[in-house]
């Protein structure tokens, strides 16, 4: 292997990794992958929806046999307070469709298909293989990678790295900082089984139909994060997630969290008699637009959640890891058949091709909204204000629906004060223009 | 907390699939006399409970239900507290699930 040079190497075998080390080898490039774990899947770590239009555009028949779970007819986005949620629910028949937009999967089981895919298509993939170090010329272009498995460099006339949101390689070689503990969250998750007609049950689905929830609220005791439910085949994935910033300022165990969110009362009954197979914790980007690193060089690219691609607003990001993966590859590929060398000045058509797709465009709508949700009263005192302002408005008890509007009014305006709430309301329209 | 206090974090790792690299741990704790405050929050936030404190005030550490998710990497590597690396090509936690 010394002395063989490939077109490209990809380290990493994600949804950016293989969307990019996919799309490199149906162009007839000969593409080196590299994998750390016993198989791809293996250290990778997703809630997990799959937003199959992304895919589509690279593998058109995967709904033939990749591992899908439920397809999403029905979104419920949850705002919880210690005994309550007021909830936003969107169910549509629309949604069983011949080629429906959004399935729930199970990460380890759909990346191994994925990378099946990829091998077919004719990429060479190693796994087991730790990259420790890039190489470069003495110019300081990158020109290959050392790894674990024996001392000896591999070459390329480009390196990707796929490495996620905690890689290592691109940090070590200075291309990019360790991420700060405000720009990314820690999320711990749970697999629970259940045979499949309780699920069904439980949450109103026929076959393959599934719901998933989004929670935020005092589940985060303070904390910017969020809680999720996903109804797969038969089993059902919870988990909730912090910045891993507040987690240090607080303190709070995200096992201890966890089980708290698992205990709520409107949580606890749609688990109950579960058997969990399966506890994991990953960190995903959460900084959005203005946390992303410099994306290309001399020789190397990055893709995916190492390069922070990830929408926090929509719950979106390995679709953009895929996108990500596959703009990357057609750059490279653009390049190899004008027979021109992968310098930073021609790998910037990288950067704007990520401009030109929604990727860029959606990452900079948001790009204030990281520091604008990061503000304790949205995960706790509105929250409280509003499971007590709809229970003021639901009980009925005697007092005329007058004084019921007041009460509600007056709660807002005592509890953040006029100034407060007009900062909230200014803060959060300003961020999502 | 009640709840919390009820969570054995080990009870969780239990259900987990690992390949343990007997002998070389891919994190490390920098010697210390007196923990940072970065350090000793790690015992509180590392989500597999890695990180303990001696009854002499130290933090250690032991890997081996580490689920590789970089946190303490984030929180502490940055000032020296820790050294961190990948665990070799095959090591370490096997989702099975992910």
């Amino acid at each position: 292997m010394a002395q063989e040079k490939f077109d490209a190497i990809v380290v990493g075998a994600g949804p950016s990794g293989n969307a990019c080390a996919f799309s490199l080898a149906t162009r007839g490039l000969k593409v080196l992958q590299l994998e750390r774990g016993e198989y791809p899947g293996s250290k990778n770590v997703q809630g997990a929806i799959l937003y199959a239009d992304a895919l589509e555009g690279l593998v058109g028949d995967f709904r033939e046999d990749a591992p899908l779970e439920r397809h999403i007819i029905e979104q419920r986005i949850w705002m919880m307070d210690d005994r309550s949620f007021c909830g936003a629910h969107y169910r549509s028949e629309d949604f069983n469709e011949d080629r429906p937009n959004r399935y729930t999967i199970i990460r380890a089981q759909f990346d191994k298909w994925f990378s099946r895919r990829v091998v077919q298509a004719g990429a060479l993939l190693l796994c087991e293989t730790t990259v420790v170090e890039l190489i470069r010329d003495a110019d300081g272009k990158v020109i290959g990678v050392r790894t674990d498995r024996d001392g000896d460099p591999i070459y390329a006339d480009v390196v990707v790295l796929a490495e996620g949101v905690s890689g290592l390689v691109g940090a070590r070689a200075g291309l990019r900082a360790v991420p700060p503990p405000d720009t990314v969250a820690l999320a711990v998750k749970e697999m629970h089984f259940l045979p499949r007609e309780t699920i069904e049950a439980r949450f109103n689905l026929q076959g393959d139909e599934g719901v998933v929830i989004e929670a935020a609220g005092t589940i985060t005791k303070g904390m910017t994060g969020t809680g999720f439910l996903y109804t797969n085949k038969e089993s059902i994935s919870i988990g909730i997630g912090c910045l891993i910033s507040d987690f240090a300022d607080q303190g709070q165990t995200p096992y201890g969290l966890l089980e708290s969110f698992k205990a709520h009362p409107s949580i606890k009954p749609l688990l109950a008699g579960s058997e969990v197979k399966e506890y994991a914790a990953h960190m995903i980007p959460e900084g959005g637009y203005k946390a992303i690193p410099q994306l290309f060089g001399d020789g190397w690219l990055i893709v995916g959640d190492a390069g922070q691609f990830v929408n926090a607003v929509h719950r979106e990001g390995s679709n953009l890891a895929m996108t990500t993966g596959r703009l990357a590859a057609e750059t490279i590929a653009d390049l190899k058949s004008r027979h021109a060398p992968p310098t930073a000045a021609n790998l910037a058509s990288y950067k704007a091709r990520l401009d030109d797709s929604f990727v860029m465009k959606d990452l900079k709508k948001y790009k204030n909204l990281p520091g604008t949700l990061h503000n304790k009263h949205l995960f706790t005192t509105y929250p409280q204000l509003l499971s007590k302002a709809a229970q003021t408005w639901f009980r009925v008890d005697g007092l005329d629906k007058k004084s019921k509007e007041n009460a509600i009014v007056k709660s807002f305006f005592q509890t953040r004060r006029l100034k407060g709430l007009i900062g909230d309301v200014l803060g959060m329209a300003r961020a999502w223009r | 907390m009640s709840v919390e206090t009820m969570v054995r974090v080990e009870d969780k790792l239990f259900q987990n699939r690992y390949l343990v690299d007997a002998g070389r741990p891919h994190i490390t704790v920098t010697p210390h006399t007196v923990p940072s405050q970065r350090l000793l929050s790690l015992t509180r936030i590392c989500p597999a409970g890695c990180y303990s404190q001696t009854d002499s005030g130290q933090v250690e550490i032991s890997t081996d239900g580490c689920v590789e998710c970089g946190t303490c990497r984030v929180v502490a590597e940055p000032a020296g507290d820790i050294t961190w690396n990948y665990p070799r090509g095959g090591f370490g936690v096997l989702f099975k699930f992910g």
